[in-house]
């Protein structure tokens, strides 16, 4: 199939698919697609390997065990699938700077380190605050049409836009 | 096969098709991301809508015939307000969000790698160590438990479903039209 060597596919074609995706995650296997509570758990992993077992008696890791469960093991299919996809179309490369990053920001490398850092902190501090993510909240818990997921989708948009106008418009 | 086991696998392979499709949306890309934050680019708003439209049919019929249970998660506008807001400005600092990361991991991006992965991790443990407080005083505020669009309403699900699929269809019109 020649579609399997493009770069890119139509945002419709993906979304479509990863709606019917939806059906058999929940019918299969009676779960939604999420990905922010994996890095938690993992995070709680990590700790455990320096502080040892105590650490399973926070609070947060008795409500989310740390084990490797069905979506961590989504999270590394992800890596897989998406490596697959990018080899398929020769759009594997090891890069360290996005062009839009490089063309506001320069090309400085530990300056975008920097950047994804913080950047990472709070998105998992918030993903775990909101109790879920762009996939958790965004596409899963919005087909549920829980009230949940369109306040903390909306939010996740409302922030980001306006951090992206005063990183890449107003600061620049 | 245990039980267990076999929905490990499936957990895997439900997890390499997303990648693969998130990959070919290109929202393995900074550039994409950053696009639909600066309101030039509607890639993302695309995909999610399109994958909530077709999602939301096929699990509302599912749960009609009784194939299904769908369990919205609970929350609060302590909870989802303040921790979306946070999550919206990690988006736009990292330009990845926890799903698009994984399969920016494996499309190459090393700020994805030796940035915003750790960050990420550092992020939820910090929020596991706080959590205790916050869930004392934080979390509860305006509190609406596992409620749903169709229940705030008092209409049947479809009811919900229906319009919702009409106004995104008016959305992608407009976004075509403008050519965006």
């Amino acid at each position: 199939m020649n579609g399997l060597t493009e770069i890119r596919w139509s945002p419709y074609v993906v979304g479509c698919a990863i709606g019917v995706l939806s059906w058999f995650t929940l019918l299969v296997s009676r779960h939604t697609i999420g990905c922010s509570t994996t890095f938690a758990r993992s995070a709680g992993m990590i700790e455990r390997l320096f502080r040892g077992r105590k650490v399973e008696q926070k609070a947060y890791y008795q409500e989310y065990k740390l084990v490797v469960d069905w979506q961590w093991m989504l999270v590394i299919g992800m890596i897989i699938g998406a490596f697959i996809a990018a080899r398929l179309s020769g759009d594997f490369a090891w890069r360290w700077i996005p062009d839009t990053w490089a063309s506001v920001h320069g090309g400085n490398i530990p300056l975008r380190l920097l950047s994804a850092l913080v950047g990472g902190i709070c998105l998992g501090f918030g993903s775990r605050w909101a109790d879920g993510c762009t996939s958790g909240h965004g596409i899963s818990g919005a087909m549920q049409l829980a009230v949940s997921s369109w306040i903390s989708a909306l939010c996740f948009f409302a922030g980001g836009i306006s951090a992206a106008f005063l990183l890449f418009r107003v600061i620049a | 096969m245990s039980t267990k086991l076999s929905q490990m696998i499936w957990g895997l392979l439900f997890g390499v098709v997303f990648g693969f499709l998130l990959q070919k949306g290109g929202v393995t890309r900074f550039d994409v991301i950053i696009g639909q934050l600066l309101l030039e680019d509607f890639t993302v708003v695309k995909i999610m809508l399109s994958a909530v439209a077709v999602g939301s049919i096929g699990i509302h019929l599912m749960k009609g015939f009784g194939w299904v249970q769908i369990k919205p998660k609970p929350g609060s506008w302590g909870r989802n307000a303040p921790g979306g807001l946070l999550f919206g400005i990690g988006f736009a600092l990292l330009g990845y969000c926890p799903g698009t990361i994984a399969a920016a991991l494996g499309n190459g991006w090393l700020d994805a790698l030796a940035g915003g992965l750790p960050g990420i991790l550092i992020g939820s443990g910090l929020l596991a160590a706080y959590y205790p407080k916050l869930k004392a005083r934080i979390f509860h505020l305006g509190d609406y438990g596992d409620l749903t669009l169709p229940r705030l309403l008092k209409v049947n699900d479809w009811l919900v479903v229906v319009p919702l699929i009409a106004v995104i269809a008016v959305i992608f019109w407009l976004l075509e039209r403008a050519g965006l």
